[in-house]
């Protein structure tokens, strides 16, 4: 009855965003009032059914309701209730309908924290958003529908995929998914700027918040599933260049990009058509990369012939989405003309070079994960594109950004000069410097990276120390430590997400270039000593989890006798997915960690054991977090909140208005 | 050759969905005494990928197939073959799709100039664009009459 209720709801909801998607647009061309206004109560009612739909499926999940098919398919009465809750997303129907209440969520959120944009604006703001959200309703609908039922229902489910039962990947899909849909109002204003024939800095100010709350939720999600990948796929890698991660990677350069163009909109009014190419792009990759897990497509061109309903539809959202938008600002974006003038060396200018470096990179990442498709249907050649390639191309664009960023972010608006800028910084590049020679000295191999990585990090984190520092002014150490204090938050923030890229750079190449591994047969009793490490494997056994039998290794970490710790890497198996997983056992450090793997049991008895050691793993995922958090303090930065409203405040403390 | 080991893996809705776990993957038994074999083995094992597998490479893979590819690689370095010689019998065994770096043969020259071109064009793009800005500059700071309009516009508020 409830799934019943839910379906309805969903369709109803349908409805309501065609209507939506045309009326405040007529209302907004011809001036009507009325009709502008008419998007409110939809774009509200819109949220009350999806979430309802969305409550009816999580109900039907937390029942194991097994008269829907996709409660057989994803859980299981057994499965611990998080992951009962996590199942609804945990698949293709399911996080179809995430998407769509995450859509609609951004839609009310314009109607309630609009209150300062123009009536116009918004109207079709919220016009464009809906369309978005009935096509992806539409796709629900016809070809994914979460509300199927089964004639005759069985007894029990067969389990979610036990690689979705984790706290890790549980909650990475609501945030990748929160960045990818956020950006979806970064699109919508670029479509109603472009309808509307306008941009200027108060619409970059209206545009910086939506686009700055998607990158937060995209860095977290996107640092979630590294974390994820890190712990639970047994070798210790972070990141694979697979087709699915670059498909989170593309929209995240590309939102990263249009965060700092926009700032350049609402401070100098100029680079305003590229800013308005960049929202379209963001969330065009948004859909591509969608596109790219959903259909199948890249896993196997077999895969999406056999069931190309999906991957079709999706691409025709795409094809309308993008032409229409790339049509309109062909047709429009001559209009927007740039205001301010700048020199070649100011900020402006660096802000140009970031969006250059970063735009190119995702353009290298969307090529590499693209072209065995390509070289397959043009020139009949079935190859690979992997990580190798990806290191060798995407590497240096990273390396010229950390080198400039410092510099650039320095950089008076305007007009800048570049020897003042490069004086006050001289002494922390040869203190990078220094750090990174020093790392050169003293490792043993002869590789460049880590030397390099640890040098551009020191320096993009000083960087942005300098950076802070130099805007309490002048006068005496402690009247401008005082000032540094009540520095605007957008200041803050700024500082505290370039240094976590800083740190990230830093982290990524120690993890990279120093790890050690170890792979030998290991008796139980036995103990080997490894990088300083006395590690014995005390005993395995056979240990039963709610829904899965693990066979669980307990060793024992020492050093120079003193106990470190106790580590229990598994090997699982969930049998009713029929699969098994690894849960590494991990001493996380602040250093180091150690990571332990229980391989094979060995024929002549024993266990193949390896034994990794993953200098700064936990750095990396600091960086990450640092970078949001640095995007959360510019979000909440006050003085754009006021200074952002037009002609009414009601709502417009509600929603924080950042530049920086 | 193309199976698709992880279908479950299909049924994923979201980004950074990686392979399979390795239970196994390099194992002890199968190991040289040499390390410097070893080590040349390993870089070989990286650059090989599962062909059963969903972007795995034969180092990270627990499959049998993969097994198998790295014994077929130890042998030939056991044989002496230089790594060329080891990478090209590879690619005659399972065909260029085994190769996780691109050649640069034929068209995949595309693949790996994109990325400078791309660069190139951005950058001239760019430089082109700052010129504008800064001719502007120089042409002075006056308001367009559309600006007097509206700041007329603003003044009568």
């Amino acid at each position: 009855m409830f799934v019943e209720l839910g379906h309805f709801a969903l369709i109803l909801a349908f409805a309501i965003s065609l209507v939506q998607s045309v009326v405040p647009l007529v209302g907004a061309h011809k001036g009507w009032r009325g009709w502008m206004h008419a998007a409110h109560p939809m774009a509200t009612t819109q949220l009350l059914l999806v979430a309802f739909s969305y409550a009816a499926l999580t109900w039907a999940f937390v029942t194991s309701d097994f008269s829907l098919e996709l409660v057989i398919n994803n859980s299981h009465t057994a499965k611990p209730l998080i992951y009962k809750i996590s199942g609804v997303w945990g698949n293709h129907e399911g996080s179809l309908l995430l998407w769509v209440l995450i859509l609609v969520l951004f839609g009310a959120c314009a109607v309630w924290f609009g209150g300062n944009l123009p009536d116009s604006l918004r109207a079709r703001v919220l016009a464009v958003q809906s369309s978005i959200g009935a096509a992806f309703m539409a796709f629900t609908l016809f070809t994914s529908n979460p509300f199927a039922r089964v004639a005759q229902p069985p007894f029990d489910g067969g389990d979610l995929n036990p690689l979705l039962q984790d706290p890790g990947l549980a909650f990475h899909p609501p945030f990748l998914y929160l960045g990818y849909v956020g950006l979806s109002m970064a699109f919508s204003f670029a479509v109603a700027a472009l309808l509307e024939g306008r941009v200027d800095a108060a619409w970059g100010r209206w545009v910086r918040p939506w686009t700055l709350a998607a990158w937060v939720f995209l860095t977290l999600g996107i640092g979630m599933g590294s974390w994820w990948a890190y712990y639970e796929l047994g070798w210790g890698g972070f990141w694979f260049w697979d087709p699915v991660e670059n498909a989170s990677l593309m929209p995240w350069l590309f939102a990263t990009a249009l965060l700092h163009s926009a700032i350049v909109v609402e401070k100098r009014e100029t680079l305003k058509t590229w800013t308005i190419l960049l929202a379209i792009l963001a969330f065009g990759f948004s859909l591509i990369g969608t596109f790219i897990v959903r259909s199948g497509l890249l896993t196997s061109v077999h895969a999406f012939a056999t069931d190309p309903d999906r991957g079709v539809f999706i691409l025709l959202i795409i094809a309308f989405f993008m032409g229409g938008a790339l049509t309109l600002f062909a047709a429009r974006a001559q209009e927007m003309e740039a205001k301010g003038v700048f020199r070649t060396v100011s900020r402006e200018s660096s802000l140009v070079i970031n969006n250059v470096l970063l735009a190119v990179s995702s353009f290298v990442v969307f090529v590499g994960t693209m072209w065995p498709l390509a070289a397959e249907m043009l020139f009949d050649r079935t190859l690979s594109v992997g990580p190798p390639f990806f290191d060798a191309a995407f590497t240096p664009f990273m390396v010229a950004l950390a080198m400039v960023l410092p510099i650039g972010a320095m950089l008076p608006w305007k007009r800048g000069d570049l020897m003042r800028t490069l004086r006050s910084l001289w002494g922390l590049g040869v203190l990078s410097v220094a750090l990174g020679a020093t790392v050169w000295a003293f490792q043993t191999g002869t590789a460049a990276l880590v030397p390099v990585g640890a040098a551009l990090g020191l320096w993009v984190v000083l960087g942005a120390g300098a950076d802070l520092w130099s805007r309490t002014g002048r006068g005496d150490m402690g009247a401008r430590a005082r000032r540094l204090a009540r520095l605007p938050r957008a200041d803050w923030g700024k500082a505290v997400a370039h240094a976590g890229f800083g740190i990230t750079l830093f982290a990524i190449a120690g993890l990279v270039g120093w790890t050690r591994e170890d792979i030998r047969v290991v008796q139980e009793g036995e103990s080997f000593e490894y990088a300083g490490y006395d590690i014995t494997l005390e005993d395995v056994r056979r240990v039963e989890g709610p829904n899965y039998v693990s066979t669980m290794g307990f060793m024992e970490v020492e050093r120079n006798g003193r106990h470190i710790a106790s580590l229990n890497p598994e090997r699982r198996i969930y049998p009713v997915a029929g699969m098994p997983t690894t849960e590494a056992g991990i001493d996380r450090g602040f250093w180091h960690d150690i990571y332990l793997v229980l391989g094979d049991p060995q024929d002549d008895g024993g266990w193949a054991v390896r034994s990794h050691i993953k200098p700064f793993a936990n750095w990396l995922w600091a960086g990450g977090i640092i970078m949001a958090l640095g995007g959360g303090l510019s979000l909440s930065d006050r003085r754009y909140r006021i200074a952002a409203s037009g002609a009414r405040r009601k709502d417009a403390a509600a929603k924080p208005q950042p530049a920086e | 050759m193309r199976i698709v080991l992880l279908i479950a893996i299909l049924a994923l809705p979201l980004a950074t969905m990686a392979p399979p776990p390795a239970l196994a993957a390099v194992s002890p038994a199968e190991m040289f005494d040499d390390p410097e074999k070893e080590a040349r083995a390993r870089a070989h094992f990286k650059n090989l990928r599962c062909v059963v597998c969903r972007n795995e490479s034969i180092d990270e893979s627990s499959a049998d197939l993969a097994t198998d590819m790295r014994l077929l690689v130890r042998e030939r370095i056991e044989e002496g073959d230089s790594d060329s010689e080891i990478e090209a019998y590879m690619v005659e065994r399972y065909g260029e799709y085994v190769l996780l770096t691109p050649t640069m043969q034929g068209a995949n020259v595309i693949l790996w100039v994109a990325a400078p071109v791309m660069f190139v064009v951005a950058l001239g793009g760019a430089a082109l664009y700052l010129r504008r800005r800064r001719d502007a500059t120089e042409s002075g700071e006056r308001l367009s009459s559309e600006e007097e309009a509206r700041l007329r516009d603003l003044m009568r508020d």
